[in-house]
């Protein structure tokens, strides 16, 4: 439980100093900073395995990396938005709020009780509810959190639906009984669905996106970000465990099942990001688009599955993370959302034009960034499974992202129509920015990093 | 063999200059960036040809033939057991010698662009692109395994996109390394699962292991992939047929061919490099490299690569003689060129004299090397003197620019296929090699030999005969050593290579080859190359009202043929009429009404109300919680009746 005890002291500490009022935004900001760094440091050194509180939360190697993925998320995040951060009136809340979430996650994704993993997946949203209506002053920006409210108090009652009849069905909460007791009765399909139905709208799934396009526009950059790479990371490590662990012996239905919503997703979720002129709404619409290939891991009925998604999810965290930095900087100093603006940003900003272009080429899947090889190992393993019909599809997919990915890359690198100025980013923003990229480039080429990833299931 | 380990360091030596070139370039002064790179890849080269005379002469040599070595071989990323991607040299005939080609002609370029782009702007990202583009393309021929290939195969076709729209002012340009990016992109797919299907079949992804089991009736892995398939095919044919639809995107065979001619929007150079010499043949030695599994599974594949390849050759060539764009004669000539070595693969047996049509292949991939690469950089001279592409600009230039003139006549009479030059050698083992298996491809492709002589030299004697153009007396003369060197080294090479025997180092089985010229069989195509280029010293030697009157003559078919029998038109319409329509106006029709739809419809009224109120009021949040319960209903159903 160290993770969650470093988060929660961190979140204790900004309390106090909010209640104080002893330390300046930027100190506050910079030891939030630090903070995060050090219990990431601390969480990767590993973590005991006891399960606490009577099985309620269960700790292995792979769960305690997943954390550590999330609070050095995090710590991209309190690095890559300082110029919304710093000028925010309520950035201790703003802290508070994000902390109190990740913390839901951390629990979230070691639970092990249906219970548990109720309680904790509450309090991953709710915070994040308040967070995306802290710019206060834009209307659209209150409208999204109500959005964001609305739909999640309906994904959990569809939730908690399922965990009743899984409580009926099976005669307990606790996730090792439960998987005894699985069966694939009719009742337990139908929970099932709404379990799946539930983890499939937090990570904006299709059918189950709708939300997404309004509460990512109306929010802050940073809980945007927040909510499109970390928040579904989490959602996807609980998913994946669910789905390889509580569900294993339905495995056959729900691989079809999966199917047909990776499909829908990459589908929609490219068809919508082609069209988009304005950045943060591009970037979230591709986000489905790569939901679908992080669903598309957990496919992988062999025991890679939780692996692959986790080495996806750090990957998906890293592009995409740099390049909502990139769009945030660029969006707080120019005011520029507007994707036709980027035109020309190489020539007067080459380091934040390459920062994106790499982000991009990684989302894309273009080697020899990690993006590639997360996708590539994606549809080996599809292959693999001998779903040839599947792969294509996917792999065409991907062609068709390649497209709007490319658009962009290419208007950066174009003559500029009007000159867009030269942006220094703070020092906080150019080493997270470079964390990105370093990481981007070295997550695909060193390979020790998914052999390690891969061991610790 | 000797400690071969210094391998890698032909390909990472240009990386490393664009790695520098990329990083710093901006601070070397004046020319030093170009020299940095030259100088990187002279080393290289000079590597890659003391390996290749070791390899021949020496280490390589192994029971009479030539062994296929594997001195580099890292386990990269290790997935699983059966899944693991290597990274390691292959040194076989065709890799040393592609390495050999691809380091010298790279080289040549680098020389002749460190004269031809002189002062001008961004030289340290022409250069670092050059150094990324050699190094793709180094790890693509020596690659050991098929992803590693795909892997350089995309960043080819990522460093070509960069370079045909280097001009990023110019939207022709833009344009143009869009569509080649696209049109690549699509084959690339084909490819793609085609290494899925492979690599799935043979259990692996090594070409050695993938060649080994594929071939031999015994394997267990060979019985699976021949069992009929979809559509009646067996697993091994939709394998290798899709790599060969990635082939045929690189190499511009008919139909994929529509980005070649575009791409030559790029600095000239960068296609007398890329589009001529190098990575536009990938296709050929992709097929080349899977040859034994063509030729032994599937050979009924190969009569497609033989249909595709005469027919590419003969298309190309007919366009090409209507072409007025100097660089898109030469595009079009080299669409034809590839076309002779792929029907050579495709007419070519597995293993002894029936290797023929595979070793005439990579001769003429050699040769044609040395000679268009030379043809380009001569048009490069040309255009740098004229400042135009347009044949109508140029005409008279032989005195103006002597040496051009002396190395582009070499060069055409080499792709003419007359004696002693390179072409002439190569061009005869090909058509002896379809002599003996088809006697139509061969009169198709001997028919395309004459159309090449005469294309060629109706683009010489348009440029250095007849009157001077337009613009003829403004420009200056030959440009200086840099662009000169290379040009005379070059034709040596166009002169000289077809002197090499190469059925004693490039066969199919690695065992030499003895080869004969038939001198019988030489006259028909000499005596039709020569027939070509008098009816072109005819028509265009002087100027003369003949050509426009045989092109009013011809009327339509000329029309069709000068506008490139609408191939372009034809993919416009598809996708304009049918994708955009079909696909992209229900995508745009789903994201209006249901998307858009409400905003719209109900936001005409609500405008003047207050926008919370229109956010709150619109209703779209139960919307959304209805389409999420219809969406998992459905679903349920799905599951529950279905899955």
């Amino acid at each position: 439980m160290k993770t969650e005890w470093m988060v929660m002291a961190i979140l204790l500490a900004v309390l106090l100093f909010r209640l104080g009022r002893g330390l300046a935004q930027s100190t506050l900001l910079s030891l939030v900073q630090l903070l995060l760094l050090l219990s990431t440091a601390l969480s990767l050194t590993g973590d005991s395995t006891t399960p606490l509180f009577g099985g309620m939360y269960l700790n292995g190697p792979l769960a305690a990396f997943q954390k550590s993925v999330l609070l050095f998320a995090a710590w991209m995040i309190s690095l890559l938005f300082s110029d919304w951060q710093r000028e925010s009136s309520h950035l201790s809340e703003y802290l508070i709020l994000l902390l109190s979430s990740l913390l839901g996650m951390c629990f979230m994704v070691s639970s092990g009780n249906l219970l548990m993993l109720y309680l904790s997946l509450e309090l991953a949203t709710i915070p994040m509810a308040a967070a995306a209506n802290l710019d206060l002053g834009r209307k659209r920006s209150s409208e999204g959190a109500m959005k964001l409210i609305l739909s999640s108090a309906f994904s959990s009652g569809v939730l908690l639906f399922g965990i009743s009849w899984v409580y009926g069905t099976t005669g307990s909460l606790d996730f090792g009984v439960i998987a005894k007791g699985i069966d694939g009765s009719p009742l337990q399909t139908l929970a099932f669905m709404f379990l799946f139905a539930a983890f499939a709208f937090k990570m904006s799934a299709v059918p189950f996106h709708l939300w997404t396009a309004d509460v990512y526009q109306g929010s802050p950059m940073p809980v945007t970000a927040y909510l499109s790479v970390v928040s579904k990371g989490s959602m996807a490590f609980v998913l994946v465990n669910l789905l390889h662990g509580m569900f294993r012996s339905m495995s056959g239905a729900w691989y079809h099942l999966l199917m047909v919503v990776v499909l829908a997703t990459l589908v929609v979720g490219n068809l919508f990001a082609l069209r988009q002129q304005d950045i943060k709404r591009f970037l979230a619409f591709s986000s489905i688009a790569q939901v679908g290939f992080i669903l598309l891991g957990m496919t992988g009925v062999r025991p890679l599955g939780p692996s692959a998604v986790t080495y996806f999810v750090l990957i998906y965290i890293l592009s995409n993370l740099a390049a909502f930095g990139v769009a945030a900087l660029v969006s707080a100093r120019t005011g520029i959302e507007d994707i036709p603006s980027y035109k020309g940003l190489a020539k007067s900003n080459p380091f934040l034009a390459w920062m994106m272009a790499l982000s991009l080429f990684s989302l894309a899947g273009i080697p020899p960034t990690a993006g590639f090889f997360a996708k590539m190992f994606l549809i080996v393993e599809g292959a693999w499974q001998g779903d040839y019909w599947f792969v294509v599809a996917a792999a065409i997919n991907i062609a068709v992202s390649l497209y709007y990915y490319m658009r962009i890359v290419r208007l950066l690198f174009s003559e500029p129509e009007k000159s867009i100025p030269t942006l220094v980013p703070a020092p906080s923003e150019r080493l997270g920015l470079l964390v990105c990229a370093v990481g981007m480039v070295l997550a695909g080429l060193l390979s020790w990093i998914y052999d390690h990833i891969s061991t610790l299931n | 063999m000797p400690d071969t380990t210094y391998l890698y360091l032909i390909p990472f030596l240009p990386l490393a200059g664009f790695a520098c070139l990329g990083l710093f370039g901006r601070r070397f002064p004046g020319q030093t960036s170009g020299w940095l790179a030259t100088a990187c890849i002279a080393v290289s080269a000079a590597m890659a040809l003391s390996t290749a005379f070791g390899y021949f002469s020496d280490w390589g040599r192994e029971g009479g033939g030539y062994a296929s070595l594997q001195p580099i071989d890292v386990p990269w990323l290790v997935f699983t057991e059966e899944l693991a991607i290597h990274l390691g040299v292959l040194l076989d005939p065709i890799s040393v010698m592609m390495i050999c080609i691809v380091t010298f002609v790279s080289l040549m370029v680098h020389v002749y662009s460190l004269g031809y782009l002189k002062g001008a702007d961004r030289l340290p990202t022409y250069f670092a692109f050059l150094g990324l583009f050699t190094f793709s393309m180094l790890g693509l021929v020596m690659s050991s395994n098929l992803f590693q290939m795909y892997i350089c195969w995309e960043l080819v076709g990522v460093s070509s996109f960069l370079l045909i729209g280097f001009y990023f002012s110019s939207p022709a340009a833009v344009a143009a390394s869009k569509k080649a990016f696209i049109v690549t992109r699509f084959a690339d797919l084909g490819f793609l699962i085609g290494i899925l299907i492979l690599g799935e079949g043979a259990d692996s992804y090594d070409f050695l292991t993938i060649i080994e089991r594929l071939t031999a009736t015994m394997d267990p892995n060979y019985a699976a992939v021949m069992a009929p398939t979809f559509l009646g095919f067996s697993v091994i044919g939709w394998g290798l047929g899709l790599v060969f639809i990635g082939g045929m995107g690189k190499s511009a065979m008919f139909p994929l061919h529509i980005w070649l001619p575009d791409a030559m929007e790029g600095p000239t150079p960068v296609s007398a490099l890329i589009h001529a010499a190098t990575m536009v043949v990938a296709g050929v030695f992709l097929v080349a490299r899977l040859f034994p599994v063509y030729a032994v599974s599937v050979p009924e594949l190969l009569s497609w690569v033989t249909l595709i390849g005469v027919f590419s050759a003969l298309f190309a060539a007919v366009i090409a003689c209507t072409q007025t764009d100097i660089k898109r004669v030469l595009a079009y000539s080299t669409m034809s060129q590839i076309g002779f070595m792929m029907f050579a693969l495709g007419v070519s047996g597995y293993g002894g004299e029936a290797g023929l049509g595979y070793m005439a292949s990579q001769f003429h991939l050699f040769t044609h090397a040395l000679f268009k690469a030379l043809l380009f950089l001569c048009a490069g001279a040309v255009i740098h003197a004229v400042h135009s592409n347009e044949l109508k600009d140029m005409g008279g230039l032989r005195h103006r620019l002597p040496v051009t003139h002396a190395c582009f006549l070499i060069a055409c009479l080499a792709i003419a296929g007359l004696p002693p030059l390179a072409g002439f050698f190569s061009k005869e083992e090909i058509l002896l090699a379809a002599y003996q298996r088809n006697h139509t491809v061969f009169y198709l492709a001997l028919a395309t030999s004459g159309l090449t002589a005469f294309y060629m030299f109706r683009l010489y004697f348009n440029i250095f005969w007849g009157q001077g153009g337009a613009t003829g007396h403004h420009g200056h003369g030959e440009g200086g050593g840099f662009m000169m060197v290379p040009l005379v080294i070059l034709s040596m090479g166009a002169i000289g290579a077809g002197f090499v025997p190469f059925g004693q180092f490039v066969t199919s089985d690695r065992l030499p080859l003895e080869t004969h010229l038939h001198l019988g069989f030489s006259i028909a195509p000499v005596a039709l190359g020569l027939a070509g280029i008098g009816l072109a010293a005819l028509l265009y030697r002087k100027p003369s009202p003949l050509p426009g009157q045989i092109a009013s003559r011809l009327g339509a078919v000329y029309e069709t043929v000068y506008d490139r029998f609408y191939v372009d038109e034809l993919y416009q319409f598809v996708t304009k009429q049918v994708v955009f329509r079909c696909i992209g106006a229900p995508a745009a029709w789903v994201d209006r009404h249901v998307v858009n739809g409400l905003v719209d419809f109900t936001g005409n009224t609500a405008l003047k109300l207050s926008e919370t109120v229109k956010g709150l009021q619109s209703g779209r949040v139960q919307q959304y919680a209805l389409v999420f319960l219809c969406g998992l209903l459905l679903l349920g159903l799905l599951l529950m009746y279905i899955f």
